[in-house]
């Protein structure tokens, strides 16, 4: 071994103790990592980090359903495999019925909560979000995840309201906390490429600050394995660091891969090993967030398992409908049992949680 | 449990015990059991994973083990709908044009069907080798050539030294399941007896054959039966150094009677990757079989002591008959990718472990 590889192995050790203590890393040493660090090493780093930060060994899921209200959307993300535009015959918009089922199929199984998304209907204004999230409230005891950044930007727009107003508005009308989706890559070079029309890193990051601003709490994702370069998901990770270095906002950070099937983005899917290799710096890099999701839906069952072991300690969702992913390729969906027996197949207590990460039951086998 | 002691034997050539590999399957530092795995692998195969580009063709489903088996998907009695048999025309068929594709072997199993005499399986064999006689024959389990010394009366080495004179290069690992007698029993019933397929593996060494060595797991064995099965094989290869690969089989629950209805978790196939690494220290190669546990699962494996990915499959209806989800093929391109992401360097090998191209 050359004695420049012996000194930056050395060096790289040395970062990777200063992590797995829980110092703060900056994006300099993040790129050194994903790029030199040996994956088993970086998995070790993030998986003591893990335990260092969750050290009663529960691994928390929640369940709950997503509900696409629209397939109509007008942003046209290359990547997408679900939108419909405006007035595409396989166009459609949930009903207050349709939507009042699928709630109480949710409830019927113990779910806790709804997560829906659409389509960025340019028709939909505020009143009838308000009426949809007063109706729903008004029926059911269920919490509402719901919104990412750029549909809110869009209500605002469309209505002519700022987006501080609409969320208060929407607020006020039942919403509860703000999904994180939408921020694939917060990097502009990147987003002008896959999504052009979509909102920009700033703006994604304005309705976010805003959320969090009027003590509202969100999620925040990642959507990487396309055209972004490594130096972008760096990127990511420190806007997204920074933010919550002033707000406090975030309730967990929730990396997955892009799903290439049926859509107009061309590329490799990410392969397993780098999906490890950026969970397990996200869980080092992002030293503010409690909780590192992981993604069995794009990663499948077998993986999804030995992240846990990467760095992360929420399983997600039970998912009772993902029409997003699933349309781009992705099939995984999990019964509750099967959740439960992978997580303490892992030596892990399994909980379930609330959307304020908040362990509702913890599941004693 | 610390591993402190077992990362001791293992850095001064010792061999591992049985409790030493319960003890690292227990184990929960499970980076230092991949460390120790790859840092093995790596000593025996440098950077290189290996994969071959082949085909599969089961002959027939017919199996007169279809009701005792528990855990097949695949085979089916006489009067089963699903039951089928190849004509000689489909067999071709399912070779044709395989050379242009660049696949050099021939992976041959199937049931053990109660009319067919052993003039239709040799003839299988003979036949295949004509038309195609560059290509590699990988054919019968055990449990097959067992059955041919029954209904010929001809003694083992016999009915192997025919086969090979027809044209069977080596033999597949399959038929092993779990070796321990009490759970073969639940498993299989009467099927061949564990000392058979040792027998037939033994005969097929001392003929110069080679072949490779399987164990099904995920069921209801035991950790102890698993290690119990890895350590008859090294017993065996100490003897006679015959086994090329050992290739770990994740169970799959659907469509069989057994009262499994789990896969096996990522974890587990993981685990027992690195335990066969450290643990068979007289075998080159441990193959992670991308059909069974994904090939996402499997592209992380050869850091956790696997050094082969298999290869391409085309028409692969064993597993996916018990609800295997994965594609029945996968690109070159493809499993070379996985490879090089996974920081290692492909190598496309034949059936016996030449290499054929390096991809540096």
């Amino acid at each position: 071994m050359a004695i420049s590889e012996a000194r930056s192995q050395t060096e790289i050790n040395a970062l990777l103790e200063r992590a797995t203590a829980g110092e703060r890393l900056s994006r300099e040493d993040a790129l050194r990592l994903y790029r030199e660090a040996d994956l088993l090493d970086l998995g070790r780093a993030a998986d003591l980090r893990r335990a260092a930060m969750h050290p009663a060994g529960q691994v928390t899921f929640i369940l709950d359903r997503n509900i696409n209200y629209t397939n109509v959307c007008n942003v046209y993300c290359k990547f997408c495999a679900f939108y419909r535009r405006p007035g595409h015959e396989e166009t459609y918009v949930l009903t207050h019925e349709e939507l009042g089922q699928k709630i109480q199929e949710t409830l019927d199984v113990g779910g806790t909560q709804i997560l829906m998304q659409g389509g960025v209907h340019p028709d939909l204004k505020i009143d009838w979000y308000e009426e949809m999230l007063s109706w729903i409230k008004a029926n059911y005891q269920i919490h509402i995840h719901a919104f990412s950044p750029v549909e809110i930007r869009r209500i605002a727009e469309f209505s002519d309201l700022s987006v501080k107003d609409t969320l208060i508005r929407l607020r006020e009308a039942g919403l509860d906390s703000v999904p994180g989706g939408g921020a694939e890559i917060l990097s502009d070079p990147v987003r002008k490429k896959i999504a052009p029309l979509k909102d920009s890193t700033d703006e994604w990051l304005e309705v976010m600050e805003i959320a969090h601003e009027i003590g509202m709490r969100t999620t925040a994702t990642m959507m990487f394995g396309h055209v972004e370069e490594d130096t972008d998901i760096v990127e990511h990770l420190d806007r997204l660091r920074e933010l919550q270095d002033r707000t406090g906002g975030f309730t967990a950070f929730i990396p997955w891969t892009f799903q290439p099937e049926n859509t107009h983005l061309k590329t490799n899917k990410a392969t397993s090993v780098e999906y490890l290799r950026v969970l397990a710096l996200s869980r080092l890099y992002l030293d503010n967030f409690e909780n590192l999701q992981l993604s069995y839906v794009t990663m499948g069952a077998k993986i999804g398992q030995v992240a846990m072991r990467f760095g992360a300690n929420d399983f997600g969702s039970l998912m009772l409908e993902e029409n997003v992913v699933s349309q781009a390729g992705a099939k995984f969906l999990m019964p509750r049992e099967e959740i439960e027996r992978l997580i303490r197949d892992a030596g892990f207590m399994p909980a379930l949680r609330n959307q304020r990460y908040d362990v509702l039951e913890v599941l004693e086998s | 449990m610390s591993l402190d002691s077992i990362r001791q034997k293992i850095e001064t050539g010792q061999r591992l015990s049985t409790d030493d590999a319960l003890a690292l399957y227990r184990s929960e530092d499970l980076f230092a059991l991949a460390e120790l795995a790859d840092a093995v692998n790596v000593e025996k195969n440098g950077n290189k994973v290996y994969f071959n580009i082949n085909r599969h063709i089961n002959p027939t489903n017919v199996c007169v083990y279809a009701k005792s088996c528990q855990f097949c998907s695949f085979a089916a009695s006489m009067k089963d709908d699903h039951g089928y048999t190849m004509s000689d025309e489909q067999i071709l068929e399912a070779a044709a044009g395989m050379e242009a594709e660049g696949a050099r072997e021939i992976h041959i199993v199937g049931g053990i069907h109660p009319r067919l005499k052993y003039d239709w399986y040799r003839g299988i064999i003979s036949m295949l080798h004509e038309a195609h006689p560059d290509v590699h024959l990988k054919a019968w389990t055990a449990v097959e050539i067992d059955h041919f010394t029954r209904i010929t009366g001809l003694s083992t080495e016999e009915v192997l030294a025919d086969m090979q004179s027809a044209g069977v290069g080596s033999l597949p690992g399959g038929g092993a399941e779990i070796f321990q007698e009490d759970v073969r029993e639940k498993l299989c019933g009467h099927k061949s007896w564990t000392d058979r397929w040792f027998e037939v593996h033994s005969a097929a060494h001392k003929l110069g054959m080679r072949s490779n060595a399987t164990m099904l797991y995920g069921h209801i064995e035991s950790l102890g039966d698993r290690v119990d099965h890895m350590d008859r094989l090294r017993t065996l290869q100490d003897e006679t150094g015959g086994f090329q690969a050992f290739i770990p089989l994740a169970y799959h629950p659907e469509n069989n009677p057994l009262p499994v209805d789990t896969f096996t978790t990522g974890l587990d196939d993981l685990r027992t990757l690195a335990v066969a690494r450290l643990f068979l220290d007289n075998f080159r190669h441990v193959k992670t079989y991308w059909i069974m546990v994904t090939e996402k699962l499997s592209q992380l494996g050869l850091r956790f002591g696997a050094n082969d990915i298999d290869g391409t499959v085309v028409r692969e209806r064993i597993t996916h008959d018990a609800g295997g989800t994965t594609p029945e093929h996968i690109r070159q391109e493809e499993l070379v990718r996985l490879i090089m992401k996974a920081g290692r360097v492909p190598v496309e090998r034949n059936t016996v472990y030449e290499e054929i191209a390096v991809w540096q």
